[in-house]
């Protein structure tokens, strides 16, 4: 268990996007299904909210996680998150 | 042989004839001029060599990308500019015939390619933007009459004035965010184009690639409706990278080949002795060599992963890095082999109209570097780098 671990996932994850992503536009008002590029996420950015989540979370996305559609809002963000969770948790 | 390779095979065949024939002997006056090669761009368009790369169904030629990527080469190495109009045209069209989901207007428009050897241009690069197509200023804007008109301020349009149709990347709409883009295929009778600025550059001096401001009203469906983000990994990024560098390595492939004739010249002068510049050819052999290679695998990496419906592997970062670094890596070497190339042909490779003039060769791929310019390339590089695990 990690600091992580504490409260709730999307929250984190929301706050991640605040500090890192860099929109023009108010987080807690974008729903968590909503696209973050079109939200003004840059590609630069994105890598950096990877950075911060991988930190975070203490977790590594591998290679066939890296891509747009993963990083694209934060309900996508969770799902991979708790995808990667189970999976060490098999492992 | 299969019908595919015969196709290729014919294609192949009349590109040479018409590289040979045609763009060779007017590739001195294309360069001394700075104008459009306009013989090698007819007689493309007499083979149907503009619509080469696509299904016969709409009219194409059925070609194979690698057969159009070697065209590239075989042209690149007799003029490199025809070479880069035809590129760019290719990487145009090829880009619209991956991404037709839902979009029978671009169907429809890629027969009329066919049908009417259009010349597609693109409008990419944009004033304010510092080179990153990624982003957008001008903005698709709905009209009172349910049109869509922008204007896009351009300080590059590759062979602008020569295209029938031009292929521009814009915001999505006025209140979108500067990376949330689309593609619009803007045709000829709708566009207007203000010219800026003049064109005198020192290579690659037939693109005729000047500023314009570029205007034009369309029809919604002429915004492509297919996602800007994945038309980009999956195409436009790899498809120009690929075909550019097939490019470049066909200008200083020829640039080894007048080296190694001049070698060969004196060789035949001193019987028996091997002449100093024999062994800077080696040396020379050795830089064109890894050029080669890179461009080569580059090709067969960007095919198998196509082959794959899903093309998942070109959404990758894995394959971002990969094409990038295609990218940097020819657009570094290919004027490096020229360079060299000159270094073994002394004065007559120095001057202008000797058999063995490199010049134009040299600067023609001193602009690789700056066509989306390699320190940006590295930039966005060094920041997948730091996420990316298995490169």
């Amino acid at each position: 268990m990690t600091a992580a671990d504490d409260g709730n996932m999307t929250d984190q994850i929301r706050q991640i996007i605040r500090d890192h992503a860099r929109l023009a536009g108010d987080v807690d008002a974008l729903p968590a299904d909503a696209d973050l590029y079109s939200a003004g996420m840059t590609s630069h950015a994105s890598v950096n909210v990877m950075l911060a989540l991988e930190d975070h979370f203490d977790v590594e996305f591998p290679d066939r996680m890296l891509t747009r559609s993963v990083f694209e809002s934060i309900a996508s963000i969770e799902a991979a998150l708790i995808e990667l969770r189970s999976e060490a948790a098999v492992s | 042989m299969s019908i595919s390779v015969d196709r290729d095979q014919a294609f192949l065949d009349a590109i040479r004839l018409i590289a040979d024939d045609v763009s060779a002997p007017n590739s001195d006056s294309v360069d001394r001029e700075a104008r459009f090669p306009i013989e090698s761009i007819e007689a493309l368009r007499g083979e149907r060599a503009l619509s080469a790369a696509l299904p016969t169904e709409l009219g194409g030629g059925g070609v194979s990308f690698g057969a159009i990527a070697a065209g590239c080469f075989e042209l690149g190495r007799r003029c490199g500019s025809s070479a880069m109009v035809f590129a760019m045209h290719q990487i145009k069209v090829i880009t619209l015939m991956r991404h037709l989901d839902d979009a029978p207007w671009f169907s429809e428009y890629l027969a009329r390619v066919a049908e009417e050897q259009r010349l597609v241009a693109s409008v990419t690069t944009e004033i304010g933007t510092g080179g990153d197509m990624g982003r957008s200023i001008a903005a698709v804007t709905p009209t009172d009459d349910g049109m869509r008109t922008f204007e896009k301020q351009a300080p590059v349009v590759s062979y602008g004035a020569h295209a029938d149709d031009h292929f521009v990347t814009l915001r999505r709409a006025p209140d979108s965010e500067a990376s949330d883009q689309v593609i619009v295929l803007a045709l000829k009778d709708q566009l207007e184009l203000e010219p800026k600025g003049t064109w005198d550059p020192l290579g690659m001096r037939g693109t005729c690639s000047p500023g314009f401001v570029v205007r034009a009203t369309v029809a919604p469906e002429q915004v492509l409706p297919a996602p800007f983000s994945t038309v980009m990994a999956e195409s436009m990024v790899p498809v120009t990278h690929i075909l550019w560098s097939h490019l470049w390595l066909g200008i200083a492939t020829d640039a080894f080949d007048r080296a190694r004739a001049f070698v060969r010249a004196s060789a035949k002068r001193t019987p028996g002795e091997t002449p100093p510049a024999a062994i800077r050819l080696s040396h020379l052999m050795s830089e064109l060599s890894p050029l080669r290679s890179e461009v080569r695998s580059a090709l067969e990496d960007f095919v198998k992963a196509s082959e794959d419906p899903s093309r998942e592997w070109l959404s990758t970062m894995q394959a971002a890095v990969r094409f990038n670094n295609l990218k940097v890596a020819a657009a570094d070497q290919a004027p490096r082999v020229c360079q060299s190339a000159m270094g073994v042909c002394g004065i007559v490779g120095f001057k202008n109209d000797t058999p063995y003039s490199v010049g134009r060769h040299l600067r023609d791929t001193m602009s690789a570097s700056l066509m989306i310019a390699n320190e940006r390339i590295h930039q966005t590089n060094a920041s997948l780098l730091l996420i990316a695990k298995d490169v």
